[in-house]
């Protein structure tokens, strides 16, 4: 017998084993896409971005109220854009949250089960709907309608961008709360029953509170949603940087900034090429705010019951 | 009779109380109202301005700058292509990462990294992925504005939804399945493939279609990547061409998809292009929602079919 005889069997076992650990560890691999997806993220959003400030300083980008990195006079101050987002976004916010909340309610404490399990998947439809549709719809039907009631508004403005983005966000706020609606347990509305509680005040007194921080986090998690959100402004909004706090003003957004420079044809290396990441960065950093905070109190709701 | 005073007093609280339900039922309705409205009003729009154009020469002509002779065949011959890259680069690295988080994965701080990754990476803004790609893709990696960037950066953008649907259908499965399985001898790898996979497929398929839906629209990451808005040829078909173009000489084509023909009509200021993006979008619009909706149904078949 040979020295270093392997029995066939034992042999076959230790291929088999191979094979099994070679394949655990591609999927790894395939798991780990995902975290070299972040790390790729961050490291392509601040080299740029570093590039850029060592020519603009932090103070001027973060004081200066005029954006104007593409004229012979460049400004590179980024409240514009940002006041451009936050506007459409609280409008955004106004329509979305009232409207999810109550949809959320309704369908969580009242909707007999047939309305249910038709409008759940419509409303899953209608957050399915590409972004840029929304946009045409705003530009082309929200804003001439709004034009009836207010003749003096532009035709681009952040009002009917808002509005649009609004209800776009619905379904999303709307299923979140639904889900924290769930899981409150039955027995905190049978028990408001039992006091003879109508159906009305258990769902606004005992189950919304109980829910309160994951529909908060629906809340925050909608607020990053319209913040990131591209196409309905680019389209609607217009692509003027300005510091405007009136949402009836046309204004570019952070997002709609990036679209304008994409679209034309700035050579790598530029400094206007260089503006897009540092505006990336900022929006980057806002919206993974708003992600954290959202998860943060998702985490607590699922950790109450 | 004081007694009888108190019961009508209550009684009548009781009715005022429970008028609120009614307005509230009436008030939840009103608010899906809205969304169906919208909903309604979106299509019908889109339907009104565009179906006139909707022809087979809409589906054959290159863009034109004569809104009645331009069509949608570069941009939905370069949708279709690009889905194609998307699906291949979605689809293994989702189902794969997602088989790994559920049936692999050790307990430890790796495992936690890659799933906060992965939830985190869901609500990063769709515009930064094109930021990503044009930095990484498009000039570190030199691939251009080709189709080949396109198709991965949508790729990486649809991920974290493949790899939780792949998760939540993995996780239906019972486990008395997988000690079956090991009961008779298998491996994991055997019993993931033999039967974990198999089984979970009209649930990962379902997230899959709603991946490819999403990416199908998408808009913002594809203009930053630096696609091109006006295309009047189609990539090259394998194997035509003088010098006759290789089986994947398509994938380094420019191109440009549905969503960005239809963002640049919209931009245009005559009134005939809005036309066109109407008709544009409403080819897009049941695209997307088809997809939606044959996902939905899987789903619904799934839920009410299999019983463990």
């Amino acid at each position: 017998m040979p020295e270093n005889f392997v029995s066939d069997r034992l042999a076959r076992r230790q291929l088999r084993h191979g094979k099994e650990r070679a394949i655990e560890f591609i999927l790894f691999l395939a798991a780990f896409v995902s975290v070299a997806t972040t790390v790729g993220i961050v490291v392509i959003l601040l080299k740029e971005s570093f590039v850029f400030f060592q020519q603009v300083s932090l103070w001027d980008f973060l004081t200066d109220t005029q954006w104007t990195p593409l004229f012979a006079d460049a400004h590179y101050g980024i409240l514009p854009l940002l006041s451009g987002t936050l506007v459409s976004s609280f409008v955004a916010l106004l329509v979305a949250i009232p409207l999810g909340t109550i949809i959320a309610i309704y369908l969580s404490e009242f909707a007999p089960f047939t309305v249910r399990e038709v409008a759940k998947p419509f409303l899953e439809l209608l957050g399915g709907v590409p972004t840029i549709i929304y946009g045409y719809f705003a530009l082309l039907f929200v804003t001439p309608l709004l034009q009836m009631i207010y003749p003096d508004l532009p035709g681009f403005n952040l009002l009917s961008a808002g509005i649009v983005m609004g209800i776009m966000i619905i379904p999303y706020v709307s299923s979140l709360s639904e889900d924290a609606m769930r899981a409150v347990p039955m027995a905190l509305r049978e028990g408001s029953y039992a006091m003879g509680a109508t159906r009305f005040q258990t769902a606004i007194r005992v189950v919304t509170p109980a829910a309160f921080s994951g529909i908060a986090a629906a809340y925050i998690l909608g607020i990053s949603r319209a913040v990131g959100e591209t196409m309905i402004l680019a389209v609607a909004a217009g692509m003027q940087p300005k510091l405007t706090w009136n949402p009836l003003e046309p204004a570019a957004t952070i997002t709609a900034y990036i679209v304008q420079v994409a679209l034309g044809d700035l050579p790598h290396g530029s400094i206007g090429y260089q503006t897009i990441f540092a505006a990336g960065l900022t929006l980057a950093l806002v919206t993974l705010l708003f992600n954290v905070l959202g998860h943060m109190l998702r985490k607590r709701y699922r950790q109450a019951y | 009779m004081n007694e009888a005073a108190k019961v009508r007093e209550i009684r009548a609280l009781i009715k005022a109380h429970k008028r609120w339900d009614l307005v509230f039922a009436i008030v939840g309705l009103l608010a899906l109202m809205v969304g169906v409205l919208t909903f309604a009003a979106l299509f019908g729009q889109m339907a009104i301005e565009g179906a006139p154009r909707l022809s087979w020469d809409f589906f054959s002509q290159f863009p034109s700058r004569k809104p009645d002779q331009a069509g949608i065949l570069s941009a939905w011959v370069g949708s279709t292509l690009v889905m194609i890259v998307t699906a291949a680069t979605a689809v293994p690295l989702g189902v794969g990462a997602g088989v790994y988080l559920e049936e692999y994965a050790p307990r430890n701080w790796m495992t936690d990294l890659i799933e906060i990754n992965v939830t985190n990476l869901a609500g990063v803004p769709s515009i930064v992925y094109g930021l990503l790609a044009l930095g990484l893709f498009v000039y570190q990696f030199g691939l251009g504005q080709s189709i080949l960037t396109a198709g991965l950066t949508l790729g990486l953008l649809i991920l974290p939804v493949v790899i939780v649907a792949t998760r939540e259908a993995i996780r239906a499965i019972p486990s008395a399945i997988r000690e079956a399985a090991y009961a008779l001898g298998a491996t994991k790898w055997q019993t993931t493939s033999d039967h974990i996979l198999p089984y979970s497929m009209a649930g990962i398929l379902t997230g899959v279609i709603i991946g490819m839906a999403r990416a199908i629209g998408e808009t913002a990451p594809v203009i930053t990547i630096g696609a091109l808005t006006f295309i009047a040829f189609l990539p090259a078909a394998p194997f035509t061409g003088d010098p006759p173009a290789g089986l994947f000489d398509w994938i380094m084509s420019p191109f440009t998809v549905m969503p960005i023909q239809m963002f640049n009509w919209t931009s245009r200021p005559e009134a005939a292009f809005h036309h066109n993006a109407a008709a544009a979008g409403l080819v897009l619009v049941v695209m997307t929602l088809s997809m939606n909706a044959l996902a939905i149904y899987i789903r619904y078949r799934l839920r009410k079919n299999i019983k463990w």
